[in-house]
């Protein structure tokens, strides 16, 4: 049975509801019509498969097991030990793979000189061998290029393997959807002629599977992006900050939806002074600079913390309980802009024909806002998650570094930078750490500023298709 | 127009009251001063007289609201509200939880703030709005397009790896300016380098883009036709046509952080160790100072409300059919 914090059951609801929502979408047509113009851009196609694999690899490290301590799923009703995320336990031998300190990317022996005892008693000013980084070499000097690019090109074999897999079955899906022969349609996806730009999508597939067939090669047996200061794997940390990066990104608007939702709605249509208490309220809130309101608010929820220290018993729950705190914070100061969207959205609504209409035939007021308003809002909700989503994502780390972001002990790509931001003024200098976080974070940060821009395209009143 | 800006300070008033409420609700209510002493004297093996005496040498002993033991005005003087809370309207800051006098500290750290502040903005205006006028000057080409792409790759990159990379490219391996640091008179200007060099690049990606926009929109207008029809080059249409006409929105997002400047940048000055507001303001959060940052909330909101009344009336400076009523 799967043990699930706050934050997990969060973010699968919400995942469940945009299921429900894209259904909802798909079988309206005039909800439909602007996201097909999104569909259609292939800068937004491409991003949409890049931000779906981290949203794979969220969701993977959401879905916790409880697990025995040595490493096997625990069938028995009493879980020992910390509950293990499904990707843990897919990386189990990375996550194990511990070293003493730092070491380079691929390396099999550690980044600093030490003295060490040689066998015969001698002691020796050299770099010592790994613990778990190319372990199974006998001769690193000679072995260590030959099994690289060998795991290497097997890696890449398994990744095409794989694509090749995945792409035929699309290919059979989709023929058979319209119809024609398999041939034909590969023919038209490769000249460019789909209504979907497919071609890139498989490009994009195979890319990422040829780097996650090299990369899966490569960690059985080495740190594939070294090691960090106590050891740690860098590639582990940065695998597992993609959780945190994405629920910030995507829970900080969710979190506040109901409010933003109700209060928006609510000036919109019944105007008068319920509009000007709920105006004067988000002005009230706006007009405090976010960075302050946030570190005011992390001060205050820190010592609340300190004060129940009894609730939080375990680390991993006091994590969690933070991440879902700096949600609801970071949410507090961007709901404002949201609600003042709805509000001018159902200002608009509510004297559209349709809307009189049900008011002169006595609908219900509650009726009305439920089927009549609501609906015709989502869109505007879905674009704020999509423009909000980068900022979000690159304010985690920044708060992080203040130390009013994610609790230290979250993997995030802020802790990673935090704890990396003197290892450049080291000799020789240590660059993995935050050379992954960059990497990390821009992989996803772009393609999300790629998918914004689409959708906000494609929603804007000025440039009709 | 003194009638409007009279308007607009009474119409601030509720705000400002709000902001108020917000941050004694935040600080006094929600966190009481007992967590706050718990806090500063270590969650364990501390005694209810060392609370005590920690909250009483604070000024945090009193009732908040309603003193019942006081007599006359003093039942609404000596509480907590009215003496931590109604001052901020005054700018009376009080003292620290560490015991030192915030308005003096603030009076002291502001220039710093502004030595890095005042450059970087006019550093990054000229130079994000000069980039944003050639992005527009080769539109429909594939200058234009690779530009565009370059500005949404620069603004997916975390501002921490800009500073980070400037330090280490700048500082350390070519060895122009000091890395952090700052120093008084003059020699501020070799510390003030860095910083406005990372700030102004760290922008560039979203700040081109913006300006960008806003000059696209202008660029289509039958003024534009006009000047282009009389003969004039696209450069003079440019920059000196357009540029001037697109002045007003670029005065909105201006105007508004001016007020701003005074508190600083927090991420700037704690990574270039710049013993400004920003600083300041990072060290409180760290030493979990609740005075200073309950000043500092105060402050920024203050002046960003001015900011936003400054910018309503430089509309009618910058453009002479605005009219406000």
């Amino acid at each position: 049975m799967p043990v699930l914090l706050p934050t997990d059951i969060l973010f699968l609801s919400m995942l469940l509801g945009l299921v429900v929502l894209v259904f909802y979408t798909v079988r309206q047509e005039h909800l439909r019509r602007p996201w097909r113009a999104v569909m259609r851009s292939r800068s937004a196609m491409i991003s949409l498969v890049i931000l779906l694999a981290y949203l794979l690899i969220a969701v993977l490290d959401s879905i916790r097991i409880p697990v025995s301590p040595n490493g096997h799923v625990n069938s028995s009703s009493a879980p020992i030990g910390e509950p293990v995320t499904l990707l843990d336990f897919g990386l189990g031998g990375i996550r194990d793979g511990q070293e003493r300190t730092y070491s380079a990317p691929l390396a099999v022996v550690a980044h600093a000189r030490e003295m060490t005892r040689q066998p015969d008693g001698r002691e020796v000013w050299s770099y010592p061998r790994l613990e778990f980084g190319g372990r199974h070499l006998a001769n690193p000097e000679h072995d260590h290029a030959g099994d690289l690019s060998r795991r290497a090109v097997s890696g890449l074999l398994i990744g095409f393997a794989g694509w090749a897999l995945v792409v035929g079955l699309m290919i059979l899906v989709l023929a058979s959807r319209r119809r024609s022969n398999m041939i034909g349609f590969v023919r038209l996806a490769w000249r460019g002629e789909t209504e979907l730009p497919w071609r890139a999508i498989a490009l994009t597939l195979l890319m990422i599977s040829l780097i996650a067939g090299v990369v899966s090669e490569l960690s059985h047996e080495y740190h594939v992006l070294g090691t960090g200061k106590v050891g740690e794997d860098v590639f582990y940390q940065s695998l597992k900050s993609i959780r945190t990066g994405v629920l910030i990104g995507t829970l900080t608007t969710v979190a506040t939806l109901p409010l933003a939702l109700t209060l928006g709605i609510l000036a919109g249509y019944y105007r008068g002074w319920v509009d000007d208490v709920i105006q004067y309220l988000y002005t009230t809130l706006n007009s405090v600079p976010g960075v302050l309101l946030i570190a005011a608010a992390m001060l205050v929820m820190q010592s609340h913390m300190a004060r129940h220290e009894a609730e939080f018993a375990s680390l991993a729950t006091r994590a969690d309980f933070r991440l879902l705190a700096l949600c609801l914070i970071l949410g507090m100061t961007s709901w404002t802009g949201l609600c003042r969207l709805l509000r001018a959205e159902t200002l608009k609504l509510r004297e559209l024909e349709y809307v009189q209409a049900a008011r002169v035939l006595g609908v219900s007021q509650g009726m009305i806002l439920l089927r009549h308003i609501l609906p015709n809002l989502f869109h505007l909700v879905l674009i704020s998650v999509a423009l909000d989503f980068s900022s979000l994502v690159l304010a985690e780390a920044v708060l992080s570094y203040v130390n009013i972001g994610v609790d230290p002990s979250t993997e995030s790509w802020g802790n990673m930078i935090n704890g990396a931001r003197l290892e450049m003024a080291r000799e020789p200098v240590v660059w993995w750490s935050l050379a992954s976080a960059f990497v990390f974070m821009f992989a996803l940060v772009l393609p999300a500023n790629l998918f914004a821009d689409a959708v906000r395209d494609a929603f804007d009143p000025r440039c009709p298709e | 127009m003194i009638d409007y800006v009279v308007r607009r300070l009474l119409y601030a008033l509720p705000l400002l009251i709000g902001i108020n409420l917000l941050t004694f609700v935040l600080f006094f209510v929600v966190n009481t001063p007992e967590d706050m002493a718990r806090m500063q004297l270590g969650q364990k093996h501390v005694t209810a007289e060392a609370i005590d005496k920690w909250r009483h040498e604070r000024g945090y002993d009193q009732p908040l609201f309603w003193n019942a033991k006081g007599e006359g005005a003093d039942r609404l003087t000596q509480t907590i509200f009215y003496q931590k809370s109604l001052g901020l309207f005054l700018f009376r800051f009080g003292r620290s939880d560490a015991g030192r006098d915030i308005g003096a500290d603030i009076g002291q750290r502001m220039w710093p703030s502004l030595a890095i502040a005042i450059p970087s903005l006019l550093v990054g205006l000229a130079v994000h709005i000069g980039l944003a006028l050639l992005l527009v000057f080769f539109r429909l080409t594939y200058l234009e397009f690779w530009g565009v792409a370059l500005c949404v790759a620069l603004m997916s990159i975390s501002t921490l790896f800009y500073i980070i990379g400037g330090q280490f490219v700048i500082g350390k391996l070519l060895q122009l300016t000091p890395i952090s640091g700052y120093d008084g008179g003059w020699n501020a200007v070799r510390f003030t380098i860095l910083p406005v060099v990372i700030g102004t690049v760290a922008g560039l990606g979203s700040g081109v883009r913006w300006y960008r926009t806003l000059f696209l929109e202008e660029v289509e207008k039958d003024y534009v036709r006009t000047a282009r029809a009389k003969g004039l080059s696209e450069a003079r249409v440019l920059f000196s046509h357009v540029l001037k006409n697109a002045m007003i929105p670029i005065l909105t997002g201006v105007v508004v952080v001016l007020p701003l400047l005074f508190t600083g940048s927090l991420i700037t000055e704690s990574f270039f160790a710049i013993p400004g507001l920003g600083s300041y303001t990072i060290d409180a959060i760290n030493q979990q100072d609740f005075a200073i940052v309950r000043s500092m909330v105060f402050l920024g909101s203050v002046l960003y409300i001015v900011g936003l009344l400054l910018t309503d009336i430089s509309y009618t400076l910058a453009d002479p059919r605005v009219k406000l009523n």
